[in-house]
């Protein structure tokens, strides 16, 4: 046995480090390694609660969105809001523009570069790959970033500016959007699903959301024009329907009041419960304790802590590592196609971006309803007091899977501040009891070492990790 | 002008934000003005070895490169040690690689507040991480590379703050720097290029017909000023946010939220919340930069008992709700 150690592991957001015990080139134990601490939990400690709305979505500048709109929700709870309905409808699409286009970014510039590297050059795929998606020259990047940045015009209209908004407030949304700027909306939105259509699907969004099965998918991306029928035939060609499959275990918060909460093992899908979840500091360099629920979480460094390898927690959903992320959501929801792809060989490496393409074809025209239910005129957002003694809980979806925020207030001051972030689920170290998290089963297996091709990279980007999200 | 590009003690969203820079696609526009990655964390193909070995050539002098980008704020705990950042793969802090690259580099560029001055990471109470910028200590020269640090070029480090930076102050600056090159003169006195610093995020703010008359919001997303009440820092904040618009068409104020200074050192423990504004017997403590208090005490008044109906309506509502009057031909006034 051999062990080698990979990093920095890029074109993933944040830093990330990997060892892994080799036998026969294979992977026979992986160790997942958040190298970086920031402390997002203590900064928050003694702080004026709404001071929570400027703080975290510091935490990542990739679903900073999702971090407001996480502390917005624990706050509403405390404050005992609810948004009115154009609050509800544009904190929708201020989240779903971030996911969005966090799909679209980690599609084009994180993902589909590694097709791309020399150990492919005998593929047949190989040169167009090339071609189209070398990191920063492929042609498709000079596509997409000008797509990408006219669709996050939205968040000009909706948020002020994007990333880190404070746009989002526990009663709905500072920004009430005009019956004249309802039209440039829809204008955007129309022009980024163009775009989806032309270059990314090759076919009306509605026909991509339809297809119910992995024959299905398929038989519909054969000979097709386009950048997901291309990603589909060298996904094939390597066999990645078949490689990256973690615990099989998912979960999701459910999102946009479309996509159900959630959690599904073993082919039966069983509600959500948020007093399941503890986080487990066994092999983490923060004080030994007890798995605690988040309401009374502790973030305490031990930095010289023996057999401790990452900062990150190892949070457990009734003592058990859980995948997070769009095929989650997609599976709680029910989609066919994804239902298919899990009953076939469950969650791997193309099961892990279809479900994120899916959700591309199935959000956006979702995005443009909402916009059309905007009512101008209409408050977007109610006011409220915050009580000296209070807490709450805000759960959502960003981008790459579930994200909790608990949060208690004592004396009109954050006392307790706690933040499980997707890629804290995904990519959590061993727990106490010695159960590795996803990306560790996920990589168990996989070929690596100096002459294995680059299936590593795959598995790891295939879950979209956010690092700065990780360990906050 | 190659470059360099690490991360460490921030969020990213420096880079995400970089990757929204208009008019142009980033990488077309920046291929014609001669600028190149060398490697970037999120963008490059090369992973693990591949890119630990540009880092360790450019560092020992084998590897040219012009300009290095630094984001996110120096991490030097637990105790000295660095261990709250080690780059993957080299068990090296963070902060000993951006020292030795520092010293190749023809050009340092703190990207974003936190690697200017410490950011949030500097802000938890005690500093457990002994977070620091670049060459700041919030207000105070020092940081990882010291007061007294200069490039060949004979400039300190060139502090590019925002948080996050704006796509066209980070293009903006490095094409400067590329093809005009950069003097001192061109920065202000936190090290923070004019181009964009050079005003006041109040100029071109569309509130500004609130702000004349100190017609203020009471609540999030009345239409006021929101400087009376809901903490905006616009006044005394450098940058060309209501000039140069962001994603499109948006700004903090625009998008109906207070400028909370983000540009400035030390932005993140302002001592008052975010979202509103201290006062002092009635009085905002944080006037605007440049005017004597007695001044705005007294234009305050005057401005109040003269706002048109219209602007005191509005500033409590999120949609207008008087229009402005439509002058006809032939009527008076």
């Amino acid at each position: 046995m051999t062990r080698i150690v990979l990093g920095p592991f890029n074109r993933v957001e944040g830093d990330l480090e990997l060892s892994l015990d080799l036998a026969d080139g294979r992977v026979q134990a992986a160790y997942v390694n958040s190298p970086l601490f920031r402390g997002f939990e203590q900064i928050l400690l003694g702080r004026a609660p709404l001071d929570a709305l400027a703080i975290v979505p510091r935490i990542c500048g990739i679903c900073s969105v999702a971090q407001s709109a996480a502390a917005a929700s624990a706050l509403a709870e405390a404050m005992g809001l609810t948004p009115p309905p154009n609050g509800q409808l544009a904190r929708h699409l201020i989240q779903a523009t971030e996911n969005v286009a966090d799909h679209l970014t980690h599609f084009y510039l994180f993902f589909m570069p590694d097709f791309t590297r020399p150990a492919y050059a005998s593929r047949p795929w190989h040169a167009a790959m090339t071609r189209r998606f070398a990191a920063v020259q492929g042609e498709a990047a000079a596509e997409v970033l000008p797509a990408r940045a006219n669709f996050l015009k939205l968040m000009g209209f909706l948020a002020g500016r994007w990333p880190h908004t404070l746009a989002i407030q526990p009663g709905g949304s500072t920004r009430a959007i005009t019956a004249g700027e309802r039209v440039r909306l829809l204008a955007l939105l129309r022009e980024f699903r163009s775009f989806l259509e032309k270059r990314l699907f090759g076919d009306a969004l509605p026909a991509v959301a339809a297809l119910a099965s992995q024959d299905q998918l398929l038989a519909w991306a054969a000979g097709r024009a386009g950048d997901f029928p291309a990603f589909l035939a060298a996904a094939s060609d390597l066999g990645l329907d078949r490689i990256g499959r973690a615990g099989d275990a998912f979960l999701s918060h459910g999102a946009y009041g479309l996509y159900p909460s959630g959690t599904w093992q073993g082919g039966v899908t069983i509600p959500f419960d948020p007093l399941a979840i503890t986080e487990d500091t066994g092999r983490t360099w923060l004080v030994e304790a007890p798995p605690r629920h988040p309401a009374q979480g502790e973030t305490i460094v031990d930095a010289d802590k023996a057999g401790a390898y990452t900062w990150c927690k190892a949070p457990r959903y009734a003592g058990q590592p859980f995948e997070v992320g769009a095929l989650a959501r997609q599976l709680m929801a029910g989609h066919p196609l994804i239902g298919d792809m899990i009953a076939r060989q469950g969650g791997s490496v193309m099961a892990r971006v279809v479900a994120r393409l899916l959700e591309l074809a199935r959000v956006v025209p979702a995005m443009e309803a909402w916009v059309q239910a905007l009512q101008p005129g209409e408050p977007f957002c109610t006011a409220g007091e915050m009580p000296d003694e209070a807490s709450g809980v805000g759960l959502v979806e960003a981008a790459r899977g579930s994200l909790g925020h608990w949060l208690s207030i004592r004396r009109g001051r954050i006392e307790r501040y706690q933040i499980v972030a997707p890629t804290t689920w995904n990519f959590s170290p061993r727990d106490s009891a010695g159960q590795p998290g996803p990306l560790e089963q996920a990589l168990r297996g996989v070929p690596a070492g100096p002459d294995a091709p680059p299936t590593v990279q795959h598995v790891v980007r295939s879950f979209d990790p956010c690092m700065v999200c990780t360990v906050h | 002008m190659k470059v360099l590009w690490l991360q460490s003690g921030g969020c990213g969203g420096c880079t995400q934000s970089l990757l929204c820079g208009e008019s142009r696609p980033l990488f077309d526009e920046w291929r014609d003005a001669g600028i190149e990655f060398l490697w970037h964390p999120g963008l490059s193909l090369e992973s693990g070895e591949e890119a630990l070995a540009i880092l360790e050539d450019c560092a020992e002098g084998r590897l040219a490169f012009d300009a290095l980008c630094v984001e996110g704020a120096m991490l030097r705990g637990p105790n000295g040690t660095g261990r709250f950042h080690l780059l993957a793969g080299s068990g090296r802090p963070l902060t000993e690689w951006v020292a030795r690259l520092a010293r190749r580099a023809r050009w340092v560029f703190a990207i974003g507040s936190c690697t200017a001055y410490g950011g949030f990471s500097a802000n938890t109470p005690g500093n457990p991480l002994e977070a620091c910028g670049l060459q700041y200590d919030e207000q105070t020269p020092g940081g990882l590379l010291g007061a007294t640090f200069r490039t060949p070029e004979g400039l300190p480090v060139v502090n590019i703050a925002g948080c996050p930076t704006h796509p066209g102050w980070i293009i903006d600056t490095l094409e400067k720097a590329a093809l005009e090159g950069l003097q001192p003169a061109d920065l202000d006195e936190f090290g923070r290029p004019l181009l964009y610093a050079g005003g006041l995020v109040h100029h071109g703010c569309h509130r500004n017909e609130y702000y004349e008359f100190k017609a203020s919001a009471q609540k999030p997303s009345d239409l006021g000023c929101l400087m009376e009440n809901l903490g905006c820092k616009g006044t005394q904040a450098h940058a060309d946010c209501n000039i140069r618009p962001w994603n499109g068409a948006g700004s903090c104020l625009r998008g109906g939220f207070a400028c909370i200074a983000c540009t400035e050192p030390g932005f993140e423990s302002p001592g008052h919340a975010f979202q509103e504004t201290p006062k002092l017997a009635g009085i905002p403590v944080g006037l605007p930069t440049d005017m004597p208090k007695a001044w705005f005490v007294a234009l305050a008044a005057l401005s109040k008992s003269a706002t048109p109906k219209r602007v005191r309506s509005n500033a409590v509502a999120d949609h207008p709700v008087v229009l402005p009057a439509v002058r006809k031909k032939g009527t008076s006034k």
